[in-house]
């Protein structure tokens, strides 16, 4: 992590890139044409006839073949140059991106993309992009490390200089928090490593607890000094101040004291809609978890729950909870 | 090979479904034809270095899977104005893209496509595509 300090200043030096153009306006190195409209094509499964047929195109309402849409930014893209990487940055982006690499945001993730088209591209328009760096956020938590949204915008233009379209494009520059594993690879073919669950982090005060899961058991902390119970582990008793403490086993049961259903943004390894839930144990202490087992739609605060431990399949256990019948 | 007329389109119409297998041609054809040379898109020492077990497909690719996939629905003529992409997770050789969609809404002769990308990792992509019709 860095001091205040050092942050202080890191974030003095990118906020100061905001408004800045990447760079003069790039223009692509080849005007629209046929070959890489092609090219395009095949990879992508394109078969209409205006991109592809000259005849046919002619009757279409463009009178002539265009590129696809989605195409625009390929017009602008590099190329050859890009597989060398950018350890010496070439234009401002790169250097905004190399001082927060150099501050421990090594990730880099593409986030969301926006796209407006004026026109289609016609055979022989040369396209010229104009980038701005638009916008840096504070800094945020999210699933994949703590770090910066980077937004820029790319205005298109064509040979006359009037307007193609534009495209808006946000990363997350981020300190990777859980470095993913790659799979092994014995037949050539790697299978994706199947995203797990983000780990809560562990340490003296509450791994036992983790444990206990694992052995099966949602467990209390219950204090040395005055038997109150408390929850989630911490060292210290806020009744009477006393560091001694054991723990007793709960019953599992418990009332959802209130939820809210996460939708979006949709992490790996979870599935979606995730019922967060407070539930209130009937030992008296109140719990962060999740409910299984039940339509969102059909949870209502105050209904009770039975907690169980659930196993992922990487044998990460915790406690999850179910709806419970009154009668049980 | 026929374009839909805006008047033909209503709310809640859901596209045909499209089951894309993505090949190492796919990621690696693609991300040249969109001269997109960055190396995690066609190196796979390149990938697992940054933690991942093989090249993944760039977004360029992703964006013209989902352009294709609207305008194959709607018809050649129809033109795509624009495209607003969430990204999700990686899409990797040996995953099968599963691409969906309906429309969300139609006004004034555009539509509102909206598409989801699923493979194995969950959500790949989520866009909503919007396409000037014929015939308001
Ligand atoms: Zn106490």
């Amino acid at each position: 992590m860095l001091s205040a300090e050092k942050k202080k200043e890191l974030e003095e030096a990118i906020y100061a890139f905001v408004g800045k153009p990447i760079g003069p306006p790039f223009t692509g190195r080849d005007v629209v044409n046929e070959p890489m409209i092609r090219q395009w094509c095949d990879a992508m499964g394109e078969t209409s006839p205006n991109y592809l047929d000259a005849v046919a195109a002619e009757k279409s309402p463009h009178g002539g073949i265009v590129a696809p849409p989605m195409m625009l930014q390929a017009w602008v893209m590099q190329g050859w140059e890009m597989h060398e990487g950018y350890d010496e940055p070439k234009n401002e982006e790169h250097r905004l991106h190399k001082l927060l690499t150099d501050a421990g945001y090594e990730g880099v993730l593409g986030t969301d993309t926006e796209q407006s088209f004026s026109r289609y591209l016609r055979l022989g328009d040369a396209v010229t992009a104009d980038t701005v760096i638009e916008h840096i956020s504070e800094e945020k938590a999210t699933g994949a490390g703590v770090g910066y949204f980077i937004t820029t915008r790319a205005t298109f233009t064509d040979q006359n200089g009037a307007e193609l379209g534009w495209m808006t494009f946000r990363v997350l520059k981020f300190i990777p928090n859980q470095p993913q594993q790659a799979a092994s690879d014995d037949d050539g073919a790697a299978q994706p490593a199947k995203p797990a669950r983000i780990k809560p982090p562990m340490g003296h005060d509450n791994s036992w607890w983790w444990q206990a899961c694992t052995d099966g058991k949602i467990q209390i902390q219950r204090c040395g000094g005055c038997e109150k119970l408390r929850h989630p582990p911490r060292p210290m008793c806020g009744a009477c101040g006393s560091m001694e403490w054991d723990a007793v086993e709960s019953s599992g049961r418990g009332t959802l004291h209130t939820y809210t259903v996460i939708h979006y943004p949709q992490f790996p390894g979870y599935e979606f809609p995730i019922i967060a839930a407070l539930v209130d144990l009937e030992e008296g202490v109140r719990m962060m978890s999740s409910i299984s087992g039940c339509d969102y739609e059909k949870v209502e605060i105050g209904m009770p729950l039975q907690g169980v431990i659930h196993e992922d399949e990487d044998g990460f256990a915790l406690p999850i909870f179910r709806p419970r019948e009154d009668s049980q | 090979m026929t374009t839909r007329s805006f008047s033909s389109v209503d709310t809640g119409e859901a596209l045909p479904p499209l089951d894309i297998e993505t090949t190492a041609a796919l990621v690696v054809g693609g991300a040249l034809a969109s001269r997109d040379y960055t190396p995690v898109h066609h190196d796979r020492a390149a990938a697992q270095a940054q933690g991942l077990p093989d090249v993944f497909m760039n977004i360029l690719t992703t964006n013209g899977l989902v352009g294709r996939y609207v305008t194959d629905w709607a018809g050649p003529d129809a033109v795509v104005t624009g495209v607003k992409v969430k990204l999700g997770g990686p899409n990797m050789p040996g995953d099968t893209l599963k691409i969906r969609g309906k429309v969300v809404a139609a006004d004034d002769g555009r539509v509102d496509v909206e598409v989801t990308g699923e493979n194995s990792w969950g959500n790949h992509v989520t866009a909503t595509v919007t396409v000037a019709l014929p015939g308001a």
